[in-house]
């Protein structure tokens, strides 16, 4: 078997053994690689690491929405016994945030709180007992100042300004994005639809609260185990603010309960720990309760959109004009990322021969906003396939139908400079037409019952850096041992979405050894090398291309010795199951380990690294940078719902859904993802929304903002489909973010074909479909 | 005031001082350090802290240590037995119930008790006896995969 894969960056189509298909652990349904530790409770997340003489860390918080921070007297806190450190704004005034774009935040805040949670001090002591004694002894004297609690107050004439900065009232980035003669293509139109929707804001949850645990070594080295989607990053953060050289600094993720985006970006705590460590002298350890994580947020925003279409009688797109206003609160986060998500991704996976995006995100006293599972494309696809449902109803057409009939073509650009290579998703939708029995239901149920459908397209991995340069965008290194054990180091953070599984698997389908030889190494900046972390859904992507890179090295110095001592050429040599064997005489064989062996002698030391840079894919305009991916993952989802006319009860009795994923790397896993990704989605559509109410976040605990038990969640029929991408790890491509996407459209639609009246805000609560259908009453009476 | 208790953690019987207004969450992290017992929300909502006391799941952040002297308490430490785990585990590693694994320990006791109680239950017995967990990787669908597969191969009936 050949090993062509060069030393450059690959992304090139001749990254693949050509003519492969039959696999020895990719598309088995295997063990996740961690799974004796989680499942016997040895797995050790960051709350449950303790060092020796160990402290405990405290937040103390804002209880105003916005506030100016007149005086802060920490004497007091300072004298109880038991507190060995206190930091306030002025000890940290670097200001950081993740994107180049947005510093705007301190770890502690400096004469001003912009909203009820914002770290204001921050206590080490003996226990935390003892902090949270000294945090309540500190005294601080606010001026509270009137909050702005939504998009319409950021936009009022009279608005307070939560940033000086911000030129006009408290608008943050405003984009404008045009493609194609708009007006051509809607002089072209049959028909003109136009619509509104508001998608309402929500929070990840994760299981596991944020944690950290700093450990200032005397040698001015700092350790930092954290809880995080995105060691590089809190590495380079924290060199920034801690005014540190980065190679004093190492983070070290240990398992993460959960992400779903929340643990993207470098997090107060985070930056608190290890400076209470070097003035206390002792490690440090900070673990953020419920509470606490509510106010961390940097969950999806709050997005009011408008939408206009032109289209030909037979649902053909002939334009697209979409807008978008973000409520992003009180700082930058990820915003003019999402921003741009709003728009970026909306010329697929229909075609859409011209296109403007306006888009603004302006500031609100809210816990900032950023980036959950699906990262900014989830709001605009809930308004565009609930607006398209509604475009197909009026053309008489079946909405699937319609769908299947305007999609993308694999290999083909959009107007707005995204590649398109493969796209599974007319599978998809036949898979999901026929699995749900769409044609005998949709249009035909009782009233009160009904099914809807949407589609959807997310990326497999953000094309370019948040900090744009020439370098990887993750990378790996393999050894071997003599007992043929292999060790792959990947700066890869597994929050729980297996990357970990996912390289193992890699590694060891290329070397053809069982996935028991491999050992990880990863989620430590100083051990390995660097990956960008767990967000855009790039990981399997690019750390399995980088990881697969390195192994197929090894691979071809393996083949050399082995083609030797069995007397074999190297292209009718196979390996699988630690045996490297020739195809034509399979008893013709030379073990794993005695290959490595005889390999090292001749080469020396078994170790190889593999990179992966995405191709550039940028198109030639401002703002190009987000939307380009490497390869989309596409889905289809329907929804059948059940409504109380009487009580307004929403019930989605079964969600199917086939996603395309390029391939199966390991089918339980994947399954596990979309399924996830489903549950996520049917949360958002008809369950959970975060409210403020005074300037207060409404529900900050478990107990008031509710999110789904084992009672409540529907039946899910998933299906898989295997596009074979040419440039994924043997095909594979994005699972983990896009299937939540098209279920909240899809629920939306089936509750339109229930009832007859289209929703057109997330989430879809009781009280909302009585109001609708009250007013559907009252005016059926009034015209009586 | 600390004070020294007789706790019977997973068959064997330790003695730990502690405060008597520490919960038995935290005597089992902080005082055994048993961190396998998750803390996830201190309010009895999320069931991440899930142990077995005589047999019967309960949060252990809504219950005091001194609560439980006297009693047997099982957590998922003493799930595997001479560190073979039990066909529960197994069940969980092969359907993929656990992602993150941080509910996990929750959902493995509060199953291994159902499984004990009523070792062939139906898909709807299995939702409600696990519906004082929360887990927000999985859907659920996977959990109770891994429930009926145990149950399947015998769980539950030899204790």
């Amino acid at each position: 078997m050949s090993t062509d894969i060069t030393e450059e960056p690959t992304g090139q189509a001749g990254d693949r053994p050509p003519g492969r298909r039959s696999f020895s652990v990719v598309g088995k349904r295997s063990r996740k690689y961690d799974w004796h530790a989680k499942l016997t409770g040895q797995a050790k997340y960051a709350d449950d690491l303790s060092l020796p003489r160990m402290i405990y860390g405290r937040l103390l918080r804002s209880p105003h929405p916005h506030a100016r921070l007149l005086r802060i007297d920490t004497r007091k806190a300072g004298a109880l016994p038991g507190v060995f450190a206190i930091l306030t704004g002025q000890d940290l005034p670097t200001k950081y945030g993740i994107l180049p774009s947005s510093q705007d935040e301190n770890a502690l805040a400096i004469e001003r709180v912009r909203y009820m949670g914002e770290p204001v001090a921050a206590v080490a002591a003996i226990d935390e007992w003892t902090a949270e004694e000294a945090c309540r002894a500190i005294e601080v004297l606010y001026e509270p100042l009137p909050p702005v609690m939504s998009i319409d107050e950021a936009l009022a004439d009279e608005t307070p300004k939560i940033h000086d900065w911000t030129r006009d009232r408290n608008i943050q980035k405003e984009v404008l994005l045009e493609f194609g003669d708009l007006e051509a293509g809607f002089a072209e139109a049959d028909y003109i639809f136009e619509d509104e929707y508001f998608f309402e804001g929500n929070t990840h949850v994760p299981m596991e609260n944020h944690a950290v645990v700093a450990d200032w070594a005397a040698n001015g080295h700092v350790t930092v185990w954290s809880s995080t989607q995105t060691p590089h990053y809190l590495h380079r953060e924290l060199a920034k603010v801690l005014e540190l050289p980065p190679s004093r600094i190492r983070v070290i993720v240990p398992p993460v309960g959960g992400g779903f985006g929340g643990k993207s970006e470098a997090f107060s705590h985070e930056i608190v720990a290890p400076v209470l460590s070097r003035l206390s002298g002792h490690p440090v350890k900070i673990c953020l309760s419920r509470e606490e994580v509510f106010y961390c947020h940097r969950g999806r925003h709050p997005v009011k959109m408008w939408i206009r279409t032109g289209v030909k009688g037979d649902g053909t797109i002939t334009a697209m004009d979409f807008s978008s206003t973000l409520d992003g609160g009180a700082y930058g986060s990820y915003g003019i990322a999402t921003t741009y998500y709003t728009g970026a991704l909306n010329t697929l996976p229909y075609e859409v021969p011209r296109y403007r995006f306006r888009g603004r995100r302006v500031f609100t006293n809210k816990p900032p906003c950023g980036p959950k599972r699906g990262h900014g494309t989830v709001q605009p696809r809930f308004a565009i396939e609930a607006h398209l449902d509604r475009v197909a109803e009026n053309l008489g057409l079946d909405p699937a139908a319609m769908r299947g009939h305007i999609l993308v073509k694999p290999n083909t650009w959009t107007i707005n400079h995204l590649r398109v290579t493969s796209c599974g998703l007319g599978d998809a939708i036949e898979a999901v037409i026929e699995r749900s029995d769409w044609t005998r239901k949709h249009g035909r149920m009782r009233h009160g019952q009904g099914i809807g459908l949407a589609c959807s397209v997310y990326l497999s991995g953000a094309g370019l850096p948040i900090y744009w340069n020439p370098m990887p965008h993750s990378g790996a290194q393999i050894k071997i041992d003599r007992g043929g054990g292999v060790t792959v180091y990947c700066g890869t953070s597994d929050i729980g979405q297996d990357s970990d599984s996912m390289l193992a698997c890699v590694v060891a389908e290329e070397l053809g050894v069982d996935l028991d030889a491999i050992h990880l190494v990863t989620g430590d900046t100083s051990l390995a090398p660097v990956d960008l972390g767990s967000y855009s859904s790039r990981v399997t992507f690019m750390a399995g291309n980088a990881a697969r890179q390195a192994a197929a090295q090894l691979r071809a110095r393996l083949m050399d010795v082995a083609a030797e001592t069995l007397e074999v050429p190297t292209d009718r040599l196979a390996a699988a199951g630690g045996i490297i064997f020739d195809r034509q005489d399979t008893a013709r064989q030379l073990p794993f380990d005695e290959a490595a062996r005889l390999a090292e002698a001749r080469f020396g030391t078994l170790g190889a690294v593999g990179s992966y840079t995405p191709p550039r894919l940028a198109g030639p305009y401002k703002g190009s940078g987000v939307g380009p991916s490497p390869a989309y993952s596409f889905t289809c989802a329907a929804a059948e719902v059940e409504v109380d006319t009487e009580t307004g009860e929403l019930r989605v009795r079964k969600i199917w859904v086939a996603h395309d994923l390029g391939r199966a790397l390991n089918p339980t896993v994947c399954e596990g993802q979309i399924e996830g990704g489903v549950y996520m989605g049917w949360a958002e559509a008809t369950i959970e929304e975060q409210v403020f109410r005074k300037g207060l976040h409404k529900q900050p605990s478990l107990l008031e903002y509710k999110i789904p038990a084992a009672q409540d969640t529907p039946d899910i029929d998933t299906v898989m489909i295997e596009s074979d991408d040419p440039e994924g790890p043997f095909g594979a491509k994005e699972v983990g973010q896009g299937p939540l996407a098209p279920v909240i459209p899809a629920v939306t639609n089936a509750v339109y074909d229930a009832i007859g009246i289209r929703l057109t805000s997330t989430p879809i609560t009781p009280d909302k479909i009585l109001h609708v259908l009250e007013a559907r009453r009252k005016r059926a009476s009034a015209a009586v | 005031m600390k004070a020294l208790h007789d706790l019977r953690v997973n068959g064997e019987t330790v003695q730990v001082a502690f405060e008597p207004y520490k919960t038995l969450l935290e005597v089992l992290r902080e005082d055994l350090n048993l961190t396998g017992t998750k803390h996830g929300c201190e309010l009895g909502e999320c069931g991440a802290c899930t142990v077995l006391i005589d047999g019967e799941p309960v949060m252990s952040c809504l219950y005091l240590g001194v609560e439980a002297e006297g009693r047997d308490i099982e957590t998922v430490e003493g799930l595997a037995d001479r560190g073979e785990p039990s066909l529960l585990q197994h069940a969980f590693a092969e359907t993929g119930g656990a992602q993150c694994g941080y509910c996990t320990p929750g959902f493995l006791m509060s199953a291994t008790a159902l499984l004990r109680r009523n070792p062939e239950p139906s898909r709807d017995e299995i939702k409600q006896a696990l519906s004082g967990n929360l887990c927000r990787c999985t859907g659920y669908i996977k959990i109770f995969d891994a429930v009926e597969l145990a149950a399947r191969r015998g769980e539950g009936r030899e204790h």
